[in-house]
């Protein structure tokens, strides 16, 4: 076990882009919790976004196909504890989200795990905080659809997991 | 961990978890029933995805199932059973109906599950502690969006209040069933393993009532008969799976692609 050909895998799985934000990569989102390599092999543990996230194979396809293109052999293992938090999403990755459009999630507090309401997103295009929610469901599971008062224009929010 | 459970709380473990996972299921499927007819186009998205988060949630029950049960396979389960082996509740099996009757069943339902899987973070079996630690951070969406569906409907037009009175109507008495336990289950709230169903049940008639009562709706009495145990089905379950089973059941060993 050494520690340069782990950092060699975090390097080659950073440079894998989450397949619903190109944007950003499977690294920055924190969906890659572990890497350790033995020899020829390289475990990789990753944690699901959401449950039902339907890119869940195509990521996991992805670290194989980046660990055998650095000549190890890939097992990529499903965990599910602790589970994934939009707090894990760094603050580069939160920087791009909100360039390509995406309002960043807020950071998630404990203990308010059922309640009915939600606080506004900024606008990523204006910055105001004078938003609507339009849809608590949009093109994916892990964002919201608002709009804008203030520039008018609609936009999407990852949501805070 | 598995092997600190005794064979008989194995048994029950599936039981409920089989119970959950069918819930899910059966719910996903009558929900995605709307994909394409929803009345508005933001709803048809909503309700896919709330659909699809379900049927997430299906797959996480199946498979801490397979972890005690030898190994089941949560597709085999899902498309080779009979009505006979599936463990729903009455509630899920029903037809959609209109948009009113659908939501009311959901926001009843994910209220449900919402108190379920936060208290079911303190059991002491880790893996179900770990899965519903994830699945409590979804619910939470569900619940937001079902609770302001049911305001709107209950608060909105005449027809739109009487056509949620009566979906409220038909479905009050079926929710029993979801807090009704599964055989063996008395045994699993002991270990700490399940959350207790009848302190669950208290938890979320405050809940749903107060917000049924705040969207201008009348909650009906509480049911004083036994719920049907969850081997016993309504018509409507054998004609469901029929449809979500055709395709597999064409294909003896199922495909790949």
């Amino acid at each position: 076990m050494s520690a340069a050909p782990a950092r060699r895998v975090w390097d080659a799985l950073a440079r894998v882009a989450d397949p619903e934000i190109p944007v950003v990569n499977i690294v920055e989102m924190g969906i890659v919790r572990d890497v350790r390599v033995d020899g020829e092999r390289a475990v990789v543990d990753m944690t699901p976004t959401f449950s039902a996230c339907p890119a869940l194979h195509v990521i996991r396809d992805a670290i194989a196909g980046a660990v055998r293109a650095e000549g190890l052999t890939p097992e990529v293992r499903t965990v599910l504890s602790p589970p994934w938090t939009t707090d894990w999403i760094t603050e580069e990755a939160r920087a791009k989200l909100e360039t390509y459009g995406i309002a960043p999630p807020a950071p998630t507090g404990e203990g308010t795990l059922i309640q009915l309401e939600m606080a506004p997103p900024r606008c990523p295009r204006c910055g105001s905080f004078d938003t609507g929610i339009r849809n608590t469901f949009g093109s994916t599971l892990c964002k919201t659809l608002h709009v804008c008062h203030a520039c008018g224009e609609p936009f999407e929010a990852f949501k805070s997991l | 961990m598995t092997d600190a459970l005794t064979p008989e709380l194995r048994l029950a473990l599936v039981e409920r978890l089989t119970a959950l996972a069918d819930d899910e299921l059966i719910l996903s499927h009558r929900d995605a029933e709307w994909v394409g007819h929803a009345p508005i186009l933001e709803e048809d998205i909503a309700l896919a995805n709330i659909a699809q988060d379900e049927l997430g949630h299906a797959g996480v029950w199946l498979s801490l199932r397979s972890a005690l049960d030898g190994g089941s396979d949560p597709d085999t389960l899902a498309f080779r059973r009979g009505a006979h082996e599936y463990r729903c509740a009455r509630l899920v099996e029903l037809p959609r109906g209109d948009w009113a009757f659908t939501l009311t069943r959901q926001f009843l339902f994910d209220a449900h599950e919402a108190v379920w899987t936060d208290a079911a973070r303190a059991s002491t079996y880790a893996p179900l502690a770990e899965a519903v630690e994830k699945i409590v951070r979804e619910e939470r969406f569900h619940l937001q969006h079902t609770a302001l569906w049911v305001e709107r409907l209950g608060l909105g037009t005449e027809e739109s209040r009487r056509r949620t009175q009566a979906a409220l109507d038909e479905l009050w008495p079926l929710a029993a069933q979801l807090f009704a336990p599964v055989p063996g289950e008395d045994a699993l709230v002991a270990a700490g393993i399940v959350p207790d169903l009848a302190a669950l049940r208290e938890r979320w008639t405050t809940l749903v009532t107060a917000h049924l009562r705040k969207s201008g709706l009348n909650v009906p009495a509480t049911p004083t008969q036994e719920p049907a145990p969850r081997t016993e089905h309504t018509e409507h379950l054998a004609d469901l799976l029929r449809e979500m089973q055709e395709v597999a059941s064409q294909e003896e060993e199922g495909v790949l692609w």
